[in-house]
């Protein structure tokens, strides 16, 4: 390890006094760490195991484990794309900013109800934009709203299919035949939540993580929508330090044929009046190298080799500029499969690894509403 | 010695303790307060604000004196104008925006404005603050439009007029007789200058039978000579909707606007409205005004309240059925809407065909519901109030993820609305017990510290050893480094838990059968979390004891709690007894203060009695019951009870229990210990027996403590 950092690792410092001073500091979670837990005994008193009960269980299961003990991660294995996915579609959802939501289970979602859904919900759009005004169903607007499925977008059979919704906006003349612009798009989806599909019952529909893309107040309408229909709730998907550094490790585990940007990671440090970031770029094969050096399990990432890779990197910056990057926060980590801020903000750029990546938000996400 | 001490304490504790229910008997569960509030008959009393109470009342005077003001002879109010109508209007207006005004006031202020009697500015004036509290009587418009019909308002009141009426639609509590003038509003469409606002009014009022052959020949004519108005060509396409075989005509699918917002000039007062129909305390409504909003993502997406309004959820279930087409829908009346849903006696109607609410954390702030969920066990109804509930609080708290502390009153509030939910249904909420595991830890003891001490008192039943470590730990270091008020705080919530889950228990005792073995092995691990519960409690209060030197305050929150504690057999029918600690039992009795040794032998009677009972029925079933009490408990409880008896009556105390070598009691110096602790010279009653002895013998200059005894021997 020391080796590959004697090396010299192309290393790069930018300093930037950000002009907006940050005065608090919000994404310093409780969440210790999202973990799925196996539905588990019941105690004797619970004589019928509804879903409430496994739920409050897990819940109660996932407090006590605030200190993990070292979890485990499979890192992202190429190619673990269903066949029947729609390649046009993947490639649509890569290289696009995602702002990020956690959305509990819907209760009584419908996918052979996809049209009707389309045709209320451009309804609704309308009638938030025009307020106080009546509006007719299915007529009268100059969007369109889509409702499709994302077909294969899962990690098992179990899950539900991914959702995807566009608003689209209607060409000004029928003649023109140019294809509709996207105004916004989100998508909902479950990839790998095992865990959580055992704690509902069957009119429940878990889509857990929720990708948005497109003007917030869009958002606003379509989420309000989708609560007020389906009964559930949007929050908002922060990602803290402790999983940036955990996203960092895995992404930078993914084999790679051809890397596209640098390894990057950004640290803020929480200063008045104004703060400061500290930019900290890698050659991603020098990142590679090192995270070689440190990895021991074929396969698995560990808590323990995450920490390392981490002290690992603040050590060498430690001795070339004197900062403890340790007393600083971990705000952005940007690799070659994917790139996440700690507001919640993801861009996934290797189509590869989407599924991967989708699995560890998938897992955030779930962990956020238990 | 319990017949000296106890007549006291009996019948006020006999009384308390026989309706073990929970102290907090405002929210019980009361079949009058089941009926939704929504007739303002009083826009003072049904004012949900009640911080500034005063400063109300005398805008309520005020107001009194404006009104009578304006409902005075016209002519001599004409003559007086200008100083003192303008204060009056002012005053008016300022009630108005703050608090809405009541339906009476209304109906006055309507017939001032549209009568003639002042000038233009002045109804303008009136019309603009014509804002409800909650809500406008019919007849009040009723009564309004007939002015029209006089001629003495001018064209721009008329217009103002209808503005307001469009604005204000929803808040008109009736709409038939209105519907009836339908006629006179049609005729309205004449005027050219109403004419748009006439349509709006008539497109929001109009019904299927309002539809007919010669209104639409009338508007298709105004159309032929007006042009294409996007005002009528709204009122046609409703008619079209309704009728779509009257109407031949074509009209433009895409049309975006149809009417000019009448609503613009009330439109915050219009907010204020809704939220406070919502039965929300208006506090919020400032945050929610400001320009300057920063909130985190509810604000912008739900921007009324935390908690979403009631609504059926009828559009979910039925655009399913793919043919179901609006209008059908809209006259199908096969279940009742909740909206409708007002008195208990509908609810028991109904509760077969009730269409539950599209959001299900609505039912917080509606009892009739809360009756309902209650009533049902439908796990998905229960999922859904759980995921919200657990999504809201951990979203709304103020330190759990961003430190909005700003917001703390509203949050505040809500964890109140969900505090009197629980307590109306003498149950806790599974989210609340969720969100207690993943938020104490960050608790800083202090925001909303009452609200969360009732969440720990409302925690459901569980096994205590799970729950020790996500919850109990954490208190008690909470507990150790906050200030007495604190300490006592906590005791009392655990009081009530203790009594909730108590409660709980000897419920589900009685619904159980009690043959089953795996049972009584389930009963026998509940006792066995009480117990632990108990034990907590005496062991955080020990230690309270002695951080806090022994404090009379604190000693009365925990013997509060013993007192609960030690009545579990009796009072609650279950099989279990647990003493306290002894270094309770040790600071209440050698008490400076008379009520705690008060209280000290009422929970030692208590005690007994249970032991005794406990004892007995073990006698009695001694082949049903595999709960048997330890000998140790009993031993344990004589022990304490000697050397109460010891000390205070027999004057021989320490001969069990606490020992002391004579050397000791020499070094301390204290002449006649034996007598020292006993009823007379006992340092918490000593002043009783002084002042008992100068009642005796007033004119005595010295007192002989030792009479006492000799008189009392004597009697």
């Amino acid at each position: 390890m020391r080796s590959a950092l004697g090396g010299g690792l192309g290393l790069r410092l930018e300093l930037h006094f950000s002009a907006m001073q940050k005065t608090m500091d919000p994404y310093d979670a409780p969440e210790s760490t999202p973990r799925q837990h196996p539905s588990c005994s019941l105690k004797e008193y619970f004589l019928a195991a509804t879903p409430l009960q496994r739920r409050l269980e897990s819940v109660r299961k996932q407090a006590t484990s605030f200190v993990p003990t070292p979890p485990r991660r499979r890192i992202p294995q190429r190619s673990q794309l269903q066949e029947d996915v729609d390649p046009q579609k993947v490639a649509f959802l890569l290289h696009k900013q995602w702002t990020l939501y956690s959305l509990t289970p819907l209760y009584k979602f419908s996918y052979t109800n996809l049209k009707e859904y389309s045709r209320l919900l451009s309804a609704f759009i309308t009638a938030e934009k025009q307020k106080g005004l009546a509006v007719e169903v299915g007529e009268d607007c100059n969007i369109k709203v889509v409702f499709s499925t994302l077909l294969g977008m899962k990690g098992t059979q179990s899950d539900p299919e991914a959702v995807l919704v566009q608003i689209l906006s209607k060409p000004q003349l029928p003649s023109e035949d140019r294809e509709a612009k996207a105004l916004w798009t989100g998508w909902f989806c479950c990839v790998f939540g095992d865990g959580l599909l055992e704690t509902v019952s069957e009119d429940f529909t878990c889509l857990p993580l929720f990708l948005a893309n497109g003007a917030e107040s869009n958002t606003a309408i379509i989420g309000t929508w989708f609560q007020k229909t389906f009964d559930c709730y949007f929050s908002p998907l922060a990602i803290n330090a402790f999983n940036l550094s955990w996203m960092a490790a895995m992404w930078t585990a993914c084999k790679m044929d051809r890397y596209v940007a640098a390894t990057e990671f950004l640290w803020s440090v929480p200063c008045s009046p104004q703060s400061l970031d500290i930019s900290y770029a890698i050659h991603p094969e020098d990142a590679k190298a090192l995270w070689d050096s440190v990895h021991r399990t074929p396969g698995e990432v560990t808590q323990e080799e995450v920490d390392l890779f981490m002290d690992c990197l603040s050590s060498h910056f430690y001795r070339h500029f004197r900062i403890h990057l340790s007393a600083t926060r971990l705000v952005r980590v940007s690799t070659s499969v994917a790139s996440a801020h700690t507001d919640g903000k993801i861009k996934i750029i290797c189509h590869k690894y989407l599924i991967g990546v989708l699995a560890y938000l998938t897992e955030l996400a779930i962990f956020q509403i238990e | 010695m319990h017949a000296v001490m106890m007549p006291q304490k009996t019948g006020k504790n006999y009384q308390a303790q026989n309706r073990p229910s929970q102290g907090s008997s405002s929210y019980q569960t009361n079949l009058s307060a089941c009926e939704v509030k929504q007739k303002p008959s009083d826009s003072k009393e049904n004012n949900p604000m009640q911080d500034d109470e005063h400063a109300d009342d005398q805008d309520g005077d005020v107001l009194q004196i404006a009104m009578e003001y304006f409902e005075k002879d016209p002519i001599r109010s004409l003559r007086s104008k200008d100083k003192i109508l303008e204060k009056h209007l002012i005053t008016v207006e300022n009630v108005a925006w703050k608090n809405g005004l009541a339906p009476e006031t209304i109906d006055i202020l309507l017939n001032v404005a549209l009568s003639g009697r002042f000038g233009n500015a002045v109804n303008t004036r009136i019309l603009k603050c014509l804002i409800p509290a909650t809500l406008i009587s019919e007849d009040s418009v009723v009564k309004a439009v007939s002015w029209l019909c006089v001629g003495k308002c001018s064209g721009s009141t008329k217009v103002l007029f209808y503005r307001w009426l469009i604005a204000m639609f929803d808040f008109i509590d009736h709409k038939e007789q209105i519907n009836l003038l339908y006629g006179f509003f049609f005729a309205s469409l004449q005027d050219d200058v109403l004419c748009p606002y006439v349509c709006h009014l008539l497109y929001l009022l109009t019904k299927k039978e309002n539809v007919k052959p010669f209104r639409v020949r009338k508007l298709l004519d105004l159309q032929a000579k007006m042009g294409m108005q996007p005002h009528l060509q709204a009122l046609l396409s409703v008619y079209k909707f309704f009728v779509p075989t009257l109407i031949s005509v074509s009209l433009p699918v895409r049309k975006k606007i149809y009417f000019k917002n009448s609503e613009n000039l009330w439109k915050t007062a219009l907010l204020a409205v809704r939220q406070r129909n919502q039965g929300l305390c208006p506090e919020p409504r400032k945050l929610m005004l400001g320009p300057a909003n920063i909130r985190p993502l509810k604000r912008k997406w739900n921007s009324h309240s935390i908690i979403p309004v009631l609504n059926s959820s009828s559009h979910t279930t039925e655009c399913g059925k793919k043919e179901m087409n609006l209008s059908e829908y809209l006259s199908s009346s096969g279940s009742l809407p909740l909206e409708q849903l007002q008195r208990f006696p509908q609810l028991l109607e109904n509760i077969h065909c009730l269409e539950l609410p599209s959001q299900m954390g609505s039912v917080l702030n509606n009892s009739l519901l809360l009756h309902y969920i209650n009533c049902i066990r439908d796990e998905s109804v229960l999922l859904r109030l759980y995921h919200w509930l657990s999504q809201t609080l951990q979203e709304e708290c103020v330190w759990y993820k961003v430190n909005n502390y700003e917001n703390g009153k509203e949050f505040a509030s809500f964890l109140d609305t969900i505090i009197r939910a629980e307590s109306f249904l003498h149950e806790g909420f599974y989210s609340c017990e969720a969100f207690l595991y993943k938020s104490l830890p960050l608790w800083d003891g202090f925001c909303c510290r009452s609200q969360v001490l009732q969440l720990v008192s409302w925690i459901p039943f569980n096994n205590f050893s799970e729950m020790k470590p996500l919850l109990f730990d954490h208190l008690a270091h909470l507990f150790f480094t906050s200030t007495i008020y604190f300490k006592c705080s906590i005791i009392e919530s655990l009081k009530e838990l203790l009594q909730n889950w108590l409660l709980w228990l000897s419920k589900d005792i009685h619904v159980k059968p009690v043959t089953d073995s795996p049972l009584d092995t389930s009963l026998c691990e509940s006792m066995n979390s009480v117990f632990k519960l108990v034990h907590y409690v005496g062991w955080l209060s020990t230690i309270g004891m002695r951080l806090e030197s022994n404090s009379t305050f604190l000693m009365h929150f925990i013997l509060d709690f013993f007192e609960t504690a030690c009545d579990i057999y009796l009072i609650y029918n279950l099989p279990l007894v647990v003493l306290f600690p002894r270094a309770i039992f040790y600071s209440a009795l050698f008490t400076l203060d008379a009520s705690i040794l008060n209280q000290l032998c009422y929970i030692m009677h208590r005690y007994h009695k249970n032991l005794t009972a406990a004892k007995k029925n073990e006698l009695i079933q001694k082949a049903k019951s595999k709960l048997s009490f330890s000998s140790k408990t009993y031993k344990e409880f004589n022990c304490c009870l000697t050397t109460m008896v010891g000390c205070l009556w027999t004057s021989k105390p320490f001969k069990k229990g606490i020992r002391f070598s004579p050397e000791t009691l020499e070094k301390l110096g204290v002449e006649e210990h034996k007598r020292s602790l006993n009823l007379v010279y006992h340092s918490s009653l000593l002043g009783y027996a002084v002042s008992f002895l100068l009642q005796e013998t007033p004119e005595e200059k010295t007192i002989n403590l030792s009479s006492i005894q000799v008189l009392y021997v004597q009697q």
